[in-house]
């Protein structure tokens, strides 16, 4: 057991983790954190994407105890103040989502794509987004949704 | 007469049509789901599965014991544990009373039929201790030969099942001449081999996997007076059901619940092992019990799709009017019938005929058994296949015939003012118009422009070629009328429940007994009740996936949760406005014919007198002054069994870029215009046709479940599978035409499926339409670069080699490559 100090969503966390435990089984297990997902094993799916220091990682490809001293935020600490998070409604409004289970990653991995380049073309919102599998929608309406977020951040 | 028919045929619908957004979303977005793997129970333990690496074996012997000695391990479980009481999995669909169904032990006992099949199972205190422990059991197989390829399926020559004696399940004739619903489609086929137009051809449906992003979990709570499931299932009433008749427990000590599912596409709509072995796994220890699927696990063992040889005898006069078509379908149902199994193709042989006016036809199925994971309903599940072979061959026939392959549709099909139309092959379509959604596609494709593009790339030999692709589609919708799955020997009907409560404080909850996982129906649902109750979208409550709440249902799947479900749903709010009629006549004293309904409101005719919905939900409550003889309470309840489908059709067009020198493939565009009838909710009806799309697209250009020589699954990784990302597709342009159905009040079709039905076809016709001046009349799909490449360039062939039997090569394979 390794002894590891998190910040998620603005909580200060202290546990004593297993080395190999993942940070996604941390988040959902330890944390009740279950608005991150798992989708695959193979870090296709992007299901269980976060924000480790602002930037998007896939949880399921980062050790619990590598986030030690950091601070993650999930889809959960995403809305301020009871007010959601511009990329949250844009994804309500577009009809971004389906069974929403890819949903959380999605989100977190659009923000991200905005923080890095805040006027994409579609082509490069579909390129960032790549990492990202989602089987209903097929993407239509979430390249919509990261484009209208664009716009409304500009 | 009754009240709701007094409202004008026009009057405020201020919610159906309207694109609302949805309800479900809040908490989808936010990350408060309840996906069954998020659910902790006190003293809960975890399960891990101990699966065969061999795809045909009998097992010889099982050591549990160093697995049992393991950390935290509180048992393990073998298929000789259990073989008394785990019963067998069964198929509700034995497609003929001959069918040959081998038991499916949800753990194996001493036989093996494909890799991934369940040996033994580890009950431990955590996750990964039971998945640790697993490794330490020592199972000794003894290998058998192997049957993996349909067709040699047929021969016999291995068999998947021994003791069955033969490969064959089953096999299914629809005959028109027989029905007496056309003509003898041999002797169509005689005489346009004599005077017109025959052409034979055979498609491979390739196997494919529904690959949803949830993967499935299982949560079973032995504690209490009736054990509970939790399940990522689309299907919680018949998985109750199955549960009951397959262990011997009474049904009323069961509860299922399926929370938020993520994702389905016909993937769970299936009793599965994994549900039984979580309910023994449970009893035997007391204890509630977690068994929860890795992606390998589910892309390996979850059911897959398709998976079929089509043959196909079209007979046409020389001028393209189309005299009969002959189907012989091989299908490869893996190692067990499963929930629907063998049904599956049977879907599609009322399809095949498609929208057009067949004077004769003959459907065949055979249905095989091999040693690969079962196959069972797939979004679209046998209407795809149909759809793709029909439409494939049409596109030939105006290619034989050297005319736009629209016209040739155009000349075959069932024009606007013949509905209703019975078909070939015996079922009435109600309504549609397909010139209109042809001629709507056309003008948003630009057609004309495209085809002339086409032939200046054409004139120029450009490297790359444009290809143009046709799909004018139909499917059953709204399964189904129960008296006709009695008739093709289904095990269950196809009717469905839903009961609209008015609480006392005026706000509605519909309960309804469809399981959505994704569909919108909290949302649909809410605006069709506060159409018809007349009160606020937001005052009603959708209520579904749990047994003991919907006490009866038939779930979801077949593009029928709103056809049927919502019918019912109309019915009872048409229940409740019936009921509170007779309080409102009572308590603003005047005659019950005096009275009309709208808006929410019974008012006296003639008079500014009325009472509000929420009034009288109140006074039915209280109960203080309510009619002789009338019970307190507006809560109704209806059963709706649908007499007949319904047919939702459209016109998909394709336009695709081919580099012909390195066989990829670009989409440049995709316009789809759906007739789905009656839409309640634009917004939701567009999300499923994107992503129905996508999943047909995928089929055409992408995905392909590949086992190698040993029966392994390579591509049993998100690696290998190639489920599309935002990066492999486009925008598309979608319409719609409407005509209503008249098989319910609201007039709607379905949709769920419309999108995957309709585009792989128009896909591989685009790919093929691209590559016809180098005398390619084929591609086999996926239609992969390289198969692409390969068709141009050994002019002729079918691009046919089967797709390469391997995995993608492993990260330290690679890099050993390197140094």
């Amino acid at each position: 057991m390794t002894r590891i100090s998190v910040h998620v969503d603005g909580a200060a966390y202290s546990d004593d983790v297993e080395p190999r435990m993942l940070l996604v089984h941390y988040l959902r297990e330890q944390l009740g954190k279950t608005g991150t997902v798992v989708g695959c094993d193979t870090s296709n799916c992007g299901a269980c994407t976060v924000h480790l220091d602002g930037r998007s990682v896939k949880s399921c490809n980062v050790l619990a105890v590598q986030a030690d001293g950091h601070e993650v935020t999930t889809v959960e600490g995403l809305a301020t103040d009871g007010e959601l998070h511009p990329m949250q409604k844009a994804f309500h409004e577009s009809h971004a989502l389906q069974c929403g289970f890819c949903t959380p990653g999605m989100i977190m991995q659009s923000i991200d794509l905005l923080n890095e380049n805040p006027s994409p073309s579609e082509e490069e919102i579909r390129t960032g987004l790549e990492g990202n599998l989602c089987r209903c929608t097929g993407y239509h309406n979430i390249v919509k949704a990261v484009q209208s977020a664009a716009g409304k951040a500009s | 007469m009754t009240v709701t028919e007094e409202r004008p045929a026009d009057g405020p619908s201020k919610q159906i049509g309207a694109a609302r957004h949805r309800k479900e979303d809040q908490r989808l977005i936010t990350g408060r789901t309840k996906w069954t793997d998020n659910i902790q129970l006190t003293g809960m333990l975890h399960l891990a599965m101990v699966r065969s690496p061999f795809a045909h074996a009998t097992i010889t012997s099982i050591d549990t014991s160093e697995a049992k000695a393991a950390p935290n391990v509180i048992t393990v479980i073998t298929g000789a544990d259990v073989a008394e009481e785990q019963g067998g999995l069964p198929t509700a669909w034995a497609i003929t009373p001959d069918q040959k169904s081998p038991v499916h032990p949800s753990i194996a006992v001493d036989h093996v039929a494909f890799a991934g099949e369940i040996v033994a199972v580890v009950v431990a205190r955590t996750a990964a201790e039971a998945r640790d422990a697993a490794e330490l059991v020592d199972v000794d197989y003894e290998e058998l030969p192997a049957v993996l390829d349909l067709k040699k399926a047929a021969t016999d020559e291995a068999l998947a099942h021994p003791d069955l004696g033969t490969n064959k399940s089953a096999f299914w004739q629809l005959d028109s001449a027989d029905a007496g619903t056309g003509g003898n489609v041999d002797d169509a086929i005689s005489e346009a081999r004599a005077n017109g137009i025959v052409l034979e051809r055979e498609y491979r449906q390739q196997r494919l996997i529904p690959a949803f992003m949830e993967p499935r979990s299982f949560v079973c709570d032995p504690t209490g007076e009736q054990l509970t499931l939790w399940s990522s299932t689309q299907i919680p009433h018949i998985t109750r059901f199955f549960l009951a008749v397959v262990l011997g427990i009474p049904e009323s000590k069961i509860r299922v619940i399926a929370p938020d599912v993520g994702g389905g596409f016909g993937g769970k709509l299936q009793f599965v092992p994994e549900e039984v072995i979580a309910v023994l796994a449970a009893r035997r220890t007391g204890k509630p019990c977690k068994y929860t699927e890795t992606r390998s696990e589910s892309l390996m063992t979850g059911h897959h799709g398709r998976d079929q040889w089509q043959k196909l005898t079209l007979a046409a006069t020389k001028d393209g009017t189309v005299t009969g078509l002959k189907v012989d379908l091989m299908a490869d149902l893996g190692a067990y019938a499963g929930t629907v199994g063998g049904g599956v193709p049977i879907l599609g042989a009322f399809m095949y005929n498609a929208i057009y006016k067949f004077p004769a036809y003959q459907f065949n199925c055979t249905n095989y058994y091999t040693n690969k994971v079962l196959t069972d309903a797939y979004r679209g599940a046998g209407r795809p296949e149909a759809t793709f072979a029909i439409e494939r061959v049409m596109t030939d026939l105006a290619a034989e015939l050297d005319v736009d392959p629209l016209e040739i549709r155009e000349r075959n099909w069932i024009r606007h003012e013949e509905f209703p139309f019975t078909t070939v092959a015996g079922l009435e379509y109600d309504s549609g118009n397909y010139e209109a959604a042809t001629a709507k596609a056309k003008e948003m494709f630009g057609y004309d422009e495209l085809r002339a593009e086409q032939q200046r790339r054409r004139d120029a030999q450009d490297p790359v070629q444009l290809g143009i692709g046709v799909s004018t589609f139909t499917e059953m919708c709204g399964l189904a009328p129960s008296r006709v799955l009695g008739q093709l020997n289904y095990g269950a009907g196809g009717w469905e429940h839903a009961a609209v409560r008015m609480l006392a404080t005026g706000k509605v909850e519909v309960v309804t007994g469809v399981s959505p996982h994704g569909q919108g129906h909290e949302t649909s649902w809410s605006q069709i009740v506060a159409d018809r109750l007349g009160v606020a979208f937001e005052d009603v409550e959708v209520l579904h996936g749990d047994t003991q709440i919907s006490h009866k249902g038939l779930d979801t799947y077949g593009s029928r949760s709103l056809v049927v479900g919502g019918e019912a749903v109309v019915r009872a709010a048409d229940k409740v406005i019936e009921k509170a009629k007779v309080v409102a006549a009572h308590l603003l004293e005047a005659a019950a014919d005096d009275l009309e309904f709208s808006d929410g409101r019974f008012g006296v005719r003639g008079t500014d007198k009325g009472l509000g919905m929420g009034e009288i939900a109140m006074a039915s409550f209280a109960a203080h002054n309510l009619p002789d003889g009338v019970e307190p309470g507006l809560d109704s309840d209806a059963t709706y069994d649908p007499v007949n489908f319904s047919y939702p059709h459209g016109t998909h067009l394709c336009a695709l870029e081919v580099d012909t020198e390195t066989g990829g493939i670009q989409m440049r565009k995709y316009v789809a215009v759906d007739d789905v009838g009656t839409i309640v909710n634009p917004t939701i009806v567009e999300g499923q046709v994107h992503g129905g799309l996508v999943q047909g697209i995928a089929q055409a250009l992408f995905e392909e479940a590949v086992y190698d020589d040993a029966g392994t699954l390579v591509s049993g990784s998100f690696v290998d599978y190639l489920v599309p990302t935002a990066a492999d597709t486009i925008s598309f342009d979608v319409d719609h035409t409407t005509t209503p159905s008249t098989t319910n009040t609201l007039g709607t079709k379905g949709v769920g499926e419309a999108g995957t039905i309709a585009s792989t076809p128009a896909v591989v016709n685009a790919v093929v339409d691209a590559l016809r001046s180098f005398g390619v009349n084929d591609v086999q799909m996926p239609c992969t670069p390289e198969r692409v490449w390969k068709a141009i360039h050994s002019s002729g062939t079918k691009g046919d080699d089967p797709t390469e039997e391997a995995a993608m090569p492993h990260f330290d394979e690679a890099e050993g490559g390197v140094k």
